[in-house]
């Protein structure tokens, strides 16, 4: 087995999945049943000021979309920061972290956007002994309203603004969370850098609505018949997040900021994707939430097989390996050409690679009177869609070798060239 | 009654009085909403799907399933009801592991194909439990067609031709119709009245008039000139109402009867208790006739049933999934072998049989003969044609027709068991009284 034992900006944890802040971190109980689970840390679920706590509303707070046999593939919500009293959620975090010494514990917090309020927090967080503070600037939903969460992750100044406070005012290590409710990941990343972030974190939920009742006409989760936007996550997102995870990796600012990937983590190769994209460690949420903390043991055995297959010692030895592969679609290389093939002794005639071909693709298979389906390269762009929707992963991808014919252009495939040097680019041809 | 299973000759109450009941349930209970959910996700969605082009009456089976899967099980409906008015029937009896289920390409990765029948018994149940008939009738067109035997046959083709607009009278010789939905299959696989609910739910339609106890041919009923001169077209849909004969002495004996005259009998009792039945069964005979009867003999409470076939397993005419139904529920099947003589003083007390082997010209008798003991005998070896309209010409035994259903006398047509064309199936039964349907209404409205 290999040896998961994980440092992120200091601070250790037996393994590299934490649970991200959210409702299954809101209490003693639950925390400590994640610990017990074999969760490598947890970040509380987030800390307003000292107070009357939030409410929640009463009714339905998710929402949810399935796949087949209603398998949760997203779910949305329009919970609040934690509605409990400060104190007791301090002296819960206080406690935990006594008896479970060797696992990460971070406090998530949101407080008004001014100093005197971040500074009391910091001061209070502090004397829990927490292992660091998570920023919320990410929430989409009811706190924004009252210019918080996403409110401030919205705008790089106040990330930066409130960042430089939180470092100013405690030596704590310090994630900034950020939303992707906005158009470029990598200001607010630079802008938490520019504060003194120790690290970012993302993605925080996305605004959405997950269905309508369509008898009421409501938005679902629906409270009295009306709704509003939540924060979605789960197995849908995590495309999205893997991507900005990647922008923030591969810019030229950011570059090297530790990132705590977050955003659909589910199984194991979430997990390592993640991190091959520059994640030094992974937070959940969605798949605790649908199957109870008892997921995080097949992460860790199926990340630690994984790596014992590769060779690798150590999960730094994946962080951000993939990320020199992430490039700007200029750069591809255009002589890089490939033809599906249908492996005919596994495919069992479905005919969905024909469907999807012919009526929405560029008409490149062909259909037997007895069912045999067989690709024209002549007509084949290698747009991968048959792959996709083959039930039984019967088809691959082969590529030309160089020096071949492509059948459908008549042109030689020849070595690497990519857009920025191809005739048809106009600003190729200005270069000239 | 103080019969049990061991109490010798043909006697009723061989079991307690509750064993009837559960040995009667439906034989596959009906899909819930989750199992339906789960079930129906499954499906691939073929393009062009192997299942709808395996089904007699195409059934555009990924639709229906997908329509099931969307939470819209009456669409679902709509879109079996479209293609085969009898859809409901049809998801009970249909061999789906030799028609739908054994094209689905799922046999081809897993092995277990989507359950395409019981998805349309979800479907269709749905529906008709509301009383909801989806279909109108057609401005009326002043024909009228009349319609011989209202099975699966003649119903599909006196539905079509009443939603076309046409009046139809349904003629049928027995007191219900249904044909053999109503007396030919095996209670388990229709239990709780479905055959005339069924019917009940389809000649909501409306123009269809029903005339029972009415025989072609029988004095005092009609024939064929009558129904002409009546009507403006004619659709023979009158099954097989004959039986094939062992032709061997001492067939006349008591204990010996068709099996279908069983399976009859039984599907019209309203006590099973009271049902007669042998302690030792033996069923002649290896179509799905056949294994109803030697079931059904079992679940009756027979102590030993034998199901004896001329060739070999892999030749019966009952499909596999319908064999290992009959070993299942304690059916002794034996292949290649014929019955050589009926014993029995009166009675029949066993039947003997000679083992039999593939010969030049066919099937030969070898010297290795066997007696089983029998206080019962079921003639399962097929059915015939009964009296047919002499003018309607005959080939090999059944009515001659054409690819729609057109017979050799201008303006009648038939459809069903009794024609020469397809498998005797219920589901192709429906689909040829469609089709002719289809041509009678083209022929009167060019006319």
């Amino acid at each position: 087995m290999a040896d998961l034992r994980s440092e992120f900006i200091g601070i250790k944890s037996p393994n590299p999945f934490w649970l991200a802040s959210a409702p299954p971190t809101d209490k003693e109980y639950n925390v400590r049943r994640a610990f017990e689970a074999g969760w490598g840390g947890v970040v509380w679920k987030t800390l307003g000021s000292e107070g009357p706590p939030v409410v929640n509303v009463n009714g339905p707070r998710y929402g949810a979309i399935y796949g087949a046999d209603r398998r949760l593939l997203g779910l949305n919500n329009i919970e609040l920061i934690t509605d409990r009293p400060l104190e007791v959620n301090l002296r819960e975090i206080k406690s935990v972290k006594r008896d479970y010494p060797d696992r990460a514990l971070i406090v998530s917090l949101m407080v008004p956007c001014d100093e005197d309020s971040w500074k009391a927090i910091l001061a209070r967080v502090e004397e829990t002994e927490a292992d660091g503070v998570e920023l919320n600037f990410g929430c989409p939903h009811g706190m924004a309203e009252r210019g918080m969460g996403s409110a401030v992750g919205q705008v790089p100044e106040y990330i930066e603004m409130v960042t430089r406070w939180v470092k100013q005012h405690s030596r704590m290590p310090c994630i900034v969370k950020l939303t992707p409710n906005i158009s470029d990941i990598r200001g607010p990343a630079r802008a938490a850098k520019a504060g003194g972030a120790d690290a970012v974190s993302l993605i925080n939920t996305i605004n959405s609505i997950t269905s309508v009742d369509l008898d009421d006409f409501a938005p679902e989760p629906t409270i009295d018949g009306k709704g509003t936007h939540g924060g979605y996550c789960g197995p849908a997102v995590k495309p999205i997040a893997l991507n900005m995870v990647a922008e923030i990796a591969r810019d030229r600012d950011t570059a090297g900021l530790p990132i705590s990937g977050i955003g659909g983590v589910t199984t194991w190769r979430d997990a390592a994707e993640f991190m091959t994209l520059g994640a030094g460690n992974v937070q959940v949420c969605t798949a605790a939430m649908t199957y109870g903390f008892k997921v995080v043991q097949e992460m860790i055995s199926g990340l630690s097989e994984y790596m014992d297959r590769k060779g690798f010692t150590n999960t730094s030895e994946l962080v951000g390996r993939a990320v020199p592969n992430v490039t700007d679609w200029q750069y591809l290389n255009l002589n890089y050409v490939t033809k599906a093939e249908i492996v005919q002794e596994d495919c069992i005639k479905c005919g969905r690679c024909f469907a999807a071909c012919e009526d929405t693709s560029h008409q490149a298979i062909a259909m037997s009177e007895d069912r045999v389906f067989t690709v024209k390269d002549e007509e084949c762009v290698a747009c991968n869609l048959c792959v996709e929707v083959c039930p039984v992963e019967c088809i691959e991808m082969k590529q030309m070798a160089k020096g071949s014919v492509d059948p459908r252009t008549g042109e030689t495939v020849g070595d690497y060239a990519n857009w920025t040097t191809h005739p048809n680019n106009p600003s190729a041809t200005a270069a000239e | 009654m103080s019969h049990s299973q061991l109490t010798e000759g043909i006697v009723p109450g061989r079991l307690d009085p509750e064993r009837y009941c559960t040995n009667f349930a439906d034989v596959a209970p009906p899909l819930g909403a989750q199992e339906a959910r789960i079930a129906a996700d499954r499906c691939y969605f073929c393009h062009d799907a192997p299942c709808m082009e395996a089904c007699p009456t195409s059934i555009d089976v990924p639709l229906f399933i997908r329509q099931i899967s969307t939470g819209t099980p009456e669409a679902a409906a709509r879109t079996i009801f479209e293609q085969n008015i009898l859809g409901g029937m049809c998801a009970r009896v249909c061999p789906t592991e030799t028609l739908c289920e054994g094209a689905c390409v799922r046999m081809d990765s897993e092995g277990e194909p989507v359950e395409i029948g019981a998805l349309q018994r979800f479907a269709t149940d749905t529906l008709m439990a509301k009383q909801d008939h989806p279909f109108t009738r057609a401005p009326r067109t002043g024909k009228s067609v009349a319609v011989v035997g209202a099975g699966p046959a003649g119903l599909a083709a006196a539905h079509r031709l009443a939603m076309l607009g046409h009046e139809v009278t349904l003629y049928d010789a027995h007191d219900k119709p249904g044909g053999l939905n109503e007396y030919g299959i095996a209670s388990y696989k229709a239990p709780g009245g479905f055959a005339q609910a069924e019917v009940a739910w389809l000649v909501q339609i409306g123009g269809i008039t029903a005339v029972e106890n009415w025989q072609l041919d029988r004095k005092g009923d009609g024939d064929l000139a009558d129904l002409l001169a009546d009507h403006d077209a004619v659709f023979l849909g009158m099954g097989l109402s004959g039986v094939n004969a062992l032709h061997l002495e001492g067939e006349d004996k008591d204990g010996i009867r068709p099996a279908t005259d069983f399976i009859a009998e039984l599907r019209q009792a309203s006590d099973l208790a009271s049902l007669p039945i042998g302690r030792d069964v033996v069923v002649i005979g290896g179509g799905m006739t056949a294994v109803d009867a030697a079931v059904q003999s079992k679940l009756l409470g027979a102590l030993n049933v034998s199901l004896v076939y001329r060739r070999s397993r892999g030749e019966m005419p009952a499909s596999l999934h319908e064999q290992e139904h009959a070993l299942t529920h304690g059916v002794t099947i034996i292949e290649n072998a014929a019955p050589i003589a009926i014993h029995g003083n009166g009675a029949v007390r066993e039947v003997e049989f000679a083992y039999t082997r593939k010969g030049p010209d066919g099937l030969e008798m070898t010297d290795a003969t066997f007696r089983l003991p029998a206080d019962q005998v079921f003639k399962a070896i097929g059915q015939t044609l009964g009296d047919t309209p002499a003018k309607v010409e005959v080939a090999g035994g059944k009515i001659k027709v054409d690819g729609v259903g057109r017979t050799s006398v201008e303006r009648v047509w038939a459809g069903g068991d009794c024609t020469h064309a397809g498998e005797d199936l219920t589901v192709t039964a429906v689909a040829q009284g469609r089709d002719a349907a289809q041509d009678i209404h083209h022929v009167l409205m060019e006319g």
